[in-house]
């Protein structure tokens, strides 16, 4: 699909110093800080053990969630208060509308933003194509299995032209093969659209698998403790899983997560 | 036959073998015909009075202290509901009382509707949206409750203001409880009226009901009733429709 925004400078989105407190009751320190350069078009993933504040990162980045402390910037802009023009979230959760059909679903954001109807049909038909649900784009969401409501939230997404896809565990309800094959959709997605994609997980070989760096978090307040990089070519897929090197890279976020992990389950390493 | 179409004709079929079963009871006079007619002669008398035109200002009276407090209690209801789920200190508050609500008779305080509103629709619609307003509440704050999370930060990702928000996302999320909500509104309107209309009235079906069973006229009471029932099964299978329609396509069926 066409992109309609110029080019920008290298860096793409950037965390300083950024924390979060929860203040309901006792303070709960859940993030940071956290300093983060994310390039143009670069893949990003992020693992850590639960609880350490990885969703808490995404909603912060998005600017659905306001730092505590620090600052967040996107194309050069700050985020705060809403989320800035450009970005888009995939969330764990099942987020289509049930009462829509596939086709509106992915229309959604398009009819929101007010663009004129055969545009919004154009671009809705290409990325109902893009994400295979052609078959199914007058369906309702309970008629399809959960990858495929998957799969609808994230062509609600790619409609918008994000130039920064944030993914909260997209694929975390789902079971392995079909991660894996979901993961090669997005992989797919990422190189057409040229978009800057950071994805948040909890599955080792996914985050391996995909990503050019992967961001290992601390047990809560989650900082980052290492930033490993991939050197995987720009045009992977998931047989990069059985690549001598993908086992090293797992081997390493492993190794730095496992004392972490325990710390989280309450057990020291 | 699917299951569903076997369940649907066997309950037809029960119904139709009570409504024969009374009817050869009442012909057989095995029931004293001042106490019970046969279904076919309370078919006739009603089909009589509509054409004659004797019940129309009856229904007239009825249906519209029905519509008026159906559709303010479920305006009222949705309002108030909205509010109480935004403040849930207050809701804390209020909810024992709404969980208690329908153990109060309120028909009690019917005599004293009349006394302030005199014998007019009046004390009717208010007993009416009395009895179904806290329906209405209740399933304002169910539906709210049930609208995930998620779906509201989809509309912040959309940048979609508050109004919009409650437009196009949180209400078609809550509409099954809320198409809950309105249906037991209608029911407890219907019988708040009908029931006001039986106790002290000027005018409407359920006084018809009353002035034709105290004359001891079976005909024009059977007439009456049967219409009531028709009317109120006929409503709330057309809610049905819509309900169980809204509820198959979100898989809830």
């Amino acid at each position: 699909m066409p992109r309609d925004h110029p080019i920008q400078p290298m860096i793409h989105a950037t965390m300083r110093g950024v924390t979060r407190v929860y203040q309901a009751g006792k303070p709960l320190h859940a993030l940071g800080p956290i300093d983060l350069d994310i390039a143009r078009g670069e893949f990003f993933a992020v693992v850590g053990p639960s609880g350490c504040g990885k969703s808490t990162l995404l909603d912060v980045l998005a600017g659905l969630n306001a730092p505590t402390e620090g600052s967040i910037s996107f194309e050069d802009k700050p985020v705060a208060g809403q989320v800035p023009d450009g970005v888009g979230v995939v969330f764990q959760e099942d987020a289509s509308f049930p009462w829509l059909t596939v086709r509106d679903n992915v229309a959604f954001g398009l009819r929101r933003a007010g663009m004129d109807a055969a545009e919004i049909a154009r671009r809705v038909e290409y990325a109902v194509g893009f994400m295979g649900l052609r078959d199914f784009a007058t369906a309702y969401p309970a008629q399809l299995s959960g990858g495929m409501r998957q799969r609808v939230c994230i062509a609600r997404t790619l409609v918008l032209q994000p130039r920064l896809i944030l993914l909260d565990e997209p694929f975390g309800a789902l079971d392995q093969q079909t991660r894996l094959l979901m993961g090669d959709e997005l992989l797919r997605l990422w190189r057409e659209t040229g978009a800057t994609v950071l994805l948040i997980t909890h599955a080792l070989d996914e985050a391996a698998m995909l990503s050019d760096r992967v961001g290992v978090m601390s047990a809560r307040p989650g900082c980052f403790i290492d930033l490993v990089e991939t050197h995987w070519p720009r045009d992977r897929d998931s047989r990069i899983v059985s690549d001598e090197a993908f086992g090293h890279v797992t081997a390493r976020l492993w190794s730095t997560l496992r004392g972490e992990s325990m710390k989280a389950i309450g057990r020291a390493s | 036959m699917t299951r569903a179409a076997a369940v649907r004709w066997t309950r037809i079929a029960l119904v139709a073998g009570c409504v024969l079963l009374l009817e050869a009871v009442c012909r057989l006079h095995m029931i004293n015909p001042l106490t019970l007619i046969p279904p076919s002669a309370m078919a006739i008398a009603m089909v009589r009075m509509i054409a004659s035109g004797e019940m129309i200002g009856d229904i007239a009276h009825t249906f519209s202290a029905v519509a008026i407090a159906a559709v303010a209690s479920v305006i009222a209801g949705f309002a108030l509901g909205t509010a109480i789920h935004g403040v849930p200190r207050v809701r804390r508050a209020i909810a024992p009382l709404l969980a208690s609500y329908y153990a109060v008779p309120v028909f009690v305080f019917y005599p004293l509707l009349v006394a302030l509103f005199g014998l007019t629709m009046l004390p009717l619609i208010a007993i009416a949206f009395i009895a179904a307003v806290p329906a209405m509440v209740i399933a304002t704050l169910t539906g709210l409750d049930r609208v995930p999370r998620v779906l509201r930060k989809v509309a912040r990702v959309h940048r979609m203001g508050a109004l919009r928000t409650a437009l196009l996302v949180v209400l078609p999320a809550a509409l099954p409880s809320l198409c809950n909500g309105i249906k037991l509104c209608l029911a407890y309107a219907f019988i708040g009226v009908i029931a006001g209309e039986f106790i002290l009235s000027s005018g409407g079906l359920g006084y018809g009901i009353a002035y034709a069973y105290e004359s001891f006229e079976n005909r024009p009471m059977y007439g009456r009733m049967l219409f009531v029932l028709l009317v109120a099964i006929v409503v709330n299978g057309l809610l049905q429709v819509w309900e169980v329609r809204l509820n198959r396509r979100r898989g809830q069926a």
